[in-house]
């Protein structure tokens, strides 16, 4: 396993770089985390389509696809692909192919964890 | 709107340099154990392709077992967006609801809850990257 | 009873207790954050489990009403036949908490919605009914629970969220006060006003302080008009959960121009009493309606029926939105309910 420390300090700066972007309409607009959430995912897919966000996931790697415009960035890419591959049919079925693993881990896992604990009371 | 700025006078202001700064080092940190999972897993011989896929994977269903935990809310307090917005935050805004409804059933309480936060994620996701491909479509870009 | 033509209006808002129900009885019980805050001392009793052993949340905050209203029937010395009806309320959907404390406990009952001021609304109409005639004990209470407000009207607890800094923390809290035709309890009602709705035009729900404070405002300047009284007449002017940014607001507001003179030197409130902010991470104080309930019904009570308080007006404060309204983009209505409490 390679280290690379100018990698990781990319990943780093540009990963803390998009939830400081978060942080900031949090503390000066009324949006809450959910809509931020929207926010970034419709705005990575946008940056994706414009062939703007391919450059920082170069650059940056998991600092770029980590953060939640990284799954907009992934569905967009997958229609993308998908499409130019095999139509009209990808448009309706790239998205979900290349985002598939993470969806299905994030809904069964998240079903089965559900099933599993109980919520705490917060203090 | 008078009174909301005479009543904002009396908001203390958000802690705005110290919020930012945990959220950078909140969300770097989650990004940089993305990018070392990446790493193994390729140095393990997978293509970078799988070793994303497993990257994800990984980073969800920590995320989840740490809310499950009861962990990640604290994660959220400190780290703030920090921590909401890396795909770890949107793990934790599927399995939240689920776990808070469970006593509602698990068809109707866990199970349709389970997508009361992560939904419109999924709808505009799912939206935007459909008109990207039909307008790319459209004007000829594939 | 004085005859039934007897007018107990007095100026435009406010009414009169003519008969000077008495409160023969009060129960307090807190949950373990709430434990942990300077009122502490003053609650009946002080929860170790938020959940009370019971399956759901909702159970337990029905449970954590249920107590205190059995320690109230046993502070005045009557059991569940004596009481003639029970007024109470919470803030979950169809008073669901108080519903089922009321069918296990199987006394007539009126439910009670004010959010939260739902405290001194059942107080107001339960001691119209004593004054009236209508019953000889009522029970009136208010309950909130953390756990289940949190789900109602905010995020999953479980989510990761960052609280604004003027947001408040429900109280997990209970109060329930008998309030009886007999008078042999110092402590009376005397005076009451009904508040009518104030709506600033607050959006920002976790802005609640400031959404309820032109209200409280508008029914203490009332409730004291009618009576020719000024805030310096009494020994304590006490309001709901405004929490410590409403409390500056109604200070300020009030003093500015003298519409309510001096009234900082009486005036307290118990959403910036409940918990100790400095080493508890609540950001403006506590809310829900439990949480004036067990202050009125903890220290309140005590310190009346021991003559350290000889006047008090308390108004509970409630934020009357719902998910819904807030969802709809309607901006947060504002009331408060005034109740004259002396000690006799």
């Amino acid at each position: 396993m390679q280290i690379d420390i100018m990698e990781m300090i990319r990943v780093f700066a540009v990963g803390g770089g998009i939830c400081v972007i978060g942080q900031l309409l949090l503390d000066f607009t009324n949006l809450n985390a959910p809509r931020i959430l929207v926010l970034f995912v419709a705005v990575g897919g946008i940056l994706t389509a414009l062939g703007l966000y391919q450059p920082l996931v170069d650059f940056a790697g998991s600092g770029a696809t980590v953060p939640l415009p990284g799954f907009g960035y992934a569905l967009v890419r997958g229609v993308l692909e998908e499409t130019a591959a095999s139509g009209w049919a990808g448009v309706l079925t790239g998205g979900i192919k290349n985002t598939a693993a993470g969806i299905t881990a994030a809904v069964v896992f998240g079903y089965l964890v559900a099933l599993i604990f109980d919520p705490k009371s917060k203090r | 709107m008078k009174y909301n700025q005479y009543a904002d006078g009396f908001s203390p202001a958000p802690t705005c340099l110290k919020n930012c700064l945990l959220a950078f080092l909140t969300g770097g940190a989650i990004c940089e154990t993305g990018h070392l999972i990446r790493a193994a897993v390729m140095s393990a011989g997978a293509d970078a392709e799988t070793a994303g896929m497993w990257t994800t994977v990984a980073l969800i269903c920590t995320a989840q077992l740490i809310t499950g935990l009861g962990w990640y809310n604290t994660l959220g307090r400190i780290g703030g967006a920090g921590a909401a917005v890396p795909i770890t935050g949107f793990a934790n805004s599927v399995v939240s609801p689920a776990l808070e409804y469970k006593k509602e059933g698990i068809i109707l309480g866990t199970g349709a809850k389970i997508f009361s936060l992560s939904g419109p994620v999924l709808a505009v996701g799912f939206s935007v990257s459909a008109a990207a491909g039909i307008l790319y479509k459209l004007l000829g870009l594939l | 009873m004085s005859g039934n033509k007897t007018c107990r209006r007095i100026g435009r808002r406010t009414f009169e207790y003519i008969s000077r129900p008495s409160v023969a009885g009060a129960g307090s019980v807190a949950g373990e954050m709430e434990g942990q805050g300077p009122q502490a001392e003053w609650f009946d009793v002080v929860l170790n489990d938020d959940r009370m052993g019971q399956a759901t949340w909702e159970k337990a905050e029905s449970k954590m009403l249920g107590t205190a209203v059995e320690y109230a029937m046993k502070d005045a010395g009557v059991s569940r036949r004596d009481v003639d009806a029970i007024l109470c309320g919470d803030l979950l959907n169809q008073l669901m908490a108080s519903s089922f404390m009321a069918r296990d406990l199987a006394v007539p009952f009126l439910g009670v919605y004010g959010a939260c001021s739902t405290m001194t609304e059942s107080m107001l109409l339960g001691g119209a009914l004593v004054d009236g005639g209508y019953c000889r004990t009522v029970i009136t209470g208010a309950s909130s629970h953390f756990s289940t407000a949190e789900r109602q009207f905010r995020m999953p607890l479980e989510h990761g969220n960052q609280r604004a800094l003027s947001a408040q923390w429900t109280a997990t809290a209970a109060g329930a006060l008998v309030i009886s035709s007999e008078q042999d309890s110092h402590m009376r009602l005397t005076h009451a006003t009904i508040g009518r709705i104030v709506d600033p035009g607050i959006m920002d729900s976790s802005c609640m302080g400031a959404a309820m404070a032109p209200a409280a405002f508008h029914t203490i300047q009332n409730h004291l008009r009618d009576l020719g009284r000024k805030p310096l007449d009494y020994d304590l002017i006490l309001t709901g959960d405004l929490g410590s940014i409403g409390r500056r607001i109604l200070v300020d507001f009030s003093e500015r121009g003298s519409k309510l003179p001096h009234l900082s030197e009486v005036y307290d409130d118990c959403g910036a009493m409940m918990y100790d902010v400095s080493r508890q991470d609540v950001h403006a104080g506590g809310s829900g309606c439990g949480c004036s309930g067990s202050i009125i019904a903890g220290r309140i009570c005590k310190e009346m029926r021991e003559g350290k308080i000889r006047r008090a007006m308390l108004v509970s404060t409630g934020a009357l939105m719902s998910t819904i309204s807030t969802q709809q983009g309607e901006s947060i209505p504002g009331i408060a309910h005034a109740v004259t409490v002396e000690y006799v």
